[in-house]
């Protein structure tokens, strides 16, 4: 609409020139007729809200939310307030998105490096597995992995793949470690020295740099992030025990259980997230030129050293965006749990939205819930990306 | 793990002569290179044999492929042992084509065959050309005509009562038509020098991008109806289609965009010097080249849509998935929802394993090999 480059100046500086005159003629057409659209459908909503008796507004959130929720990370009850359960919904989606979104990571890397094996049958079936899984819509493959946990035998005949570990239409119930403030306090004092590991390696990395001795940084990792919360433990005599589930009647006693409904939108979102990260990755490796690892067979690196400090480094260039946009794409992905009934945020909306009438309001809520989660991705990934890039002239 | 054959080295291997049985060498080179190799691959041939058994056993020797109409017996005393195939001639009718009145659906079961007809000529690239813009309006119209009727001596079918394979093709290639004007207008107008049509294109396209396309499809089923002066209401299916459309523009105007990027910028000074207006530069200069650019993303786009479209089942609308799992309510056959949702697989399978080989061809030629 204007040109795309500066004119020169002209003398008559105070009066606009053809082409910015157009460009503010469309401007103001465009924003105009937008406003004009949001405007009819606002008073168009406002009068239908008016006419059904509904009041706009978040009041409705502390009122009592009477729904039940089967399968929650955090205490709930229905006895508790609208916006308590939108908090369960979000950790919710939170607890499949994330737990999902390590292991697909870690089944397409492995499924990735796979289609890239010397090994005809590995790469010839990991090949399989991402045209298969890519080419069916996730929905149904949901529904499918629904339906056999439906199928499974009940808790008494329950299958056992490995001692401990039991498989039935109750869900996969496997055996746990009970969690209370002591075990979280020895896993704070973990985390705590892994964060000191880290800026003390950078210390270390600052000393080499400038006298050129290596400085091994493993004996401090070890002391800090196993020796100082092994410590700990010892002292406030925490206890490890795992707690092995038992079957007492018609279910099972202890353990951990992962309900069928989640159980199967994670299966459905792990396989069908690492067909695309398997394509991801394979095509971030093929991307390192030839004469990366020519150069550095020559010099005669181990195949390890080779791997993590030349073709790593260089691949995930390539890999970290298209990553960025899966693990955002498995996340809104996981807002289909409302079709096999796992209480994801979405599905606790839709159920507000149909007990309180607030449907604005409701898809508000979501939006802003899924923005935010997408903008936090986004952010880190962002970060990741800038620290991982290449450093040029 | 093992290795990786990135570092491909073909030159080498080709020169070494081969000896010996070609079979045994092949397997060697390929399948015992190594010994952790040799390791991987029989466990692979045993899973694989096994994996491959018990589904023969379970899919074809024991599978019931016929029963008489509307009697599963023969199913149920099968069932844990075998498939039951049989529940797809049983009901392919319905999962095909839904509730459309039976006597007619030869008019939905057309309108497939112009879908796919529609598609074959739109890959081939001598037909790449102005024509075929007006062919796929024609087409289209064809399609509306055939499945709602009211014309012509057909009958009139009202739009509540399709469903199947027709509407999950509707809903994907409707969405796509009207989807790809509205992404290069979008596309345009992220582009544009202009502030306020470039932050309303952003805006757009962030939002939409940021939620998911569940929570559209509640918004268009939902508050559609609050949006609308009282008294005016338009169809479910139609609602679904305006958010699937306003979806798919948001998705098409960034691949555009990456498109629109890569038009090197002599490009857009040429069509300048020539005295060229904005439209005329980008829709003779301009779009063509951006497009070309960017087919292979597109075609991925369009298989991403074609498979998203089944979320309209969560909003009640009868597509094929819809159908296919309608169908198993029936309690004589409720048990082999398997089977049901294996032929429904198989069909979406075909329809974006062609679109996905189709977009591979098109990237051959620019990576030599």
């Amino acid at each position: 609409m204007t040109a795309d480059h500066p004119r020169p100046p002209s003398r008559r500086r105070f009066v606009l020139g053809r082409n910015q005159l157009k460009g503010l003629f469309w401007q103001v057409l465009v924003v105009g007729i937008a406003t004009a659209v949001i405007a009819f459908l606002w008073s168009n909503t406002v009068t239908n809200l008016s006419a059904r008796r509904i009041t706009t507004g978040f009041a409705f959130l502390g009122r009592e939310a009477g729904m039940p929720i089967a399968d929650s990370l955090l205490a709930y009850n229905p006895g508790d307030t609208y916006l308590w359960a939108f908090v369960v919904g979000v950790a919710n989606t939170l607890r499949v998105a994330v737990i999902g979104i390590v292991l697909a990571t870690i089944l397409g890397t492995l499924i990735g490096i796979s289609r890239l094996s010397a090994n005809w049958l590995l790469s010839r079936l990991a090949a399989v597995y991402v045209e298969t899984l890519r080419d069916i819509p996730l929905l149904l493959q949901l529904l499918f992995w629904y339906v056999l946990m439906q199928a499974l035998p009940a808790a008494r005949a329950a299958w056992r793949p490995v001692e401990g570990i039991f498989l039935s239409n109750r869900g996969l119930i496997l055996p746990a470690i009970p969690f209370g403030p002591p075990q979280l306090t020895v896993l704070g004092t973990a985390v705590l020295g892994c964060a000191v590991f880290f800026l003390f390696r950078r210390w270390l990395v600052a000393q080499q740099m400038r006298d050129g001795k290596p400085r091994p940084a493993w004996p401090s990792a070890l002391g800090l992030i196993v020796v100082v919360p092994a410590a700990v433990s010892l002292v406030l005599g925490v206890s490890w025990t795992v707690e092995w589930p038992q079957l007492r009647g018609f279910n099972f006693v202890g353990g951990l259980t992962l309900a069928p409904e989640y159980f199967a939108l994670l299966i459905a979102l792990v396989t069908y997230t690492s067909a695309f990260i398997a394509e991801i990755v394979r095509s971030g490796i093929q991307s390192v030129p030839r004469g990366q690892w020519d150069a550095a067979n020559a010099l005669g690196l181990r195949r390890s050293f080779m791997l993590r400090q030349i073709i790593l480094p260089q691949a995930l260039r390539v890999i970290v965006p298209p990553m960025t946009s899966q693990y955002l794409n498995l996340t809104k992905n996981s807002s289909l749990a409302v079709a096999i009934g796992y209480q994801d945020v979405v599905s606790i909306a839709n159920t507000t939205l149909n007990q309180t009438g607030q449907a604005i309001e409701a898809i508000a809520l979501i939006m802003a819930v899924f923005l935010t989660i997408s903008l936090s991705i986004s952010f880190f990934m962002n970060w990741y990306n800038a620290r991982i890039a290449l450093v040029e002239r | 793990m093992t290795a990786i054959t990135d570092i491909p080295d073909a030159p080498r291997a080709a020169r070494r002569p081969q000896l010996g049985n070609p079979v045994l060498h092949w397997l060697r080179k390929n399948l015992f290179s190594s010994i952790p190799n040799g390791i991987i691959s029989v466990l692979l041939l045993v899973l694989l044999a096994k994996g491959i058994f018990s589904f023969v056993q379970w899919g074809i020797a024991n599978a019931v492929w016929l029963t008489p109409t509307n009697d599963s017996s023969a199913c149920r005393a099968a069932r844990g042992l075998g498939a039951c195939w049989a529940i797809v001639p049983e009901k392919y009718r319905f999962i095909l084509f839904g509730t459309y009145p039976f006597d007619e659906q030869w008019r939905p079961a057309l309108s497939v065959v112009l879908f796919i007809a529609l598609y074959y000529l739109s890959t081939r690239r001598a037909l790449w050309r102005r024509e075929l813009v007006y062919l796929w309006i024609g087409a289209l119209a064809l399609i509306s005509v055939l499945m709602w009727g009211g014309v012509l001596g057909l009958s009139f079918v009202s739009q509540d009562r399709w469903g199947g394979l027709p509407v999950t093709l509707i809903l994907a290639t409707f969405g796509l038509a009207v989807g790809f004007p509205l992404g290069i207008l979008i596309a345009l107008g992220r582009r544009s020098k202009l502030p306020a049509i470039r932050s309303l294109s952003v805006l757009y396209v962030e939002l939409i991008r940021g939620v998911p396309l569940v929570s559209l499809l509640f918004m268009a089923s939902v508050m559609f109806p609050l949006f609308m002066p009282a008294g005016f209401n338009i169809d479910k299916l139609l609602r679904a289609q305006i958010a699937i459309i306003l979806f798919a523009g948001a998705y098409l105007a960034e691949v555009i965009r990456g498109g629109l990027q890569a038009v090197p910028r002599g490009q857009y000074e040429a069509a300048d010097a020539l005295g060229l207006s904005y439209w005329r530069k980008h829709r003779l200069i301009i779009l063509p080249q951006a497009i070309r650019h960017v087919i292979p993303p597109l075609v991925n786009t369009f298989i991403a849509f074609f498979k998203d479209t089944s979320l309209v089942l969560i909003i009640g609308i009868f597509d094929l998935l819809t159908t296919a799992k309608t169908a198993i309510i029936d309690p004589a056959w409720q048990q082999f929802s398997v089977e049901v949702y294996i032929f429904a697989a198989a069909i979406y399978f075909v329809f974006c394993f062609a679109m996905s080989r189709y977009s591979r061809s098109l990237e051959a030629p620019a990576t030599p090999k």
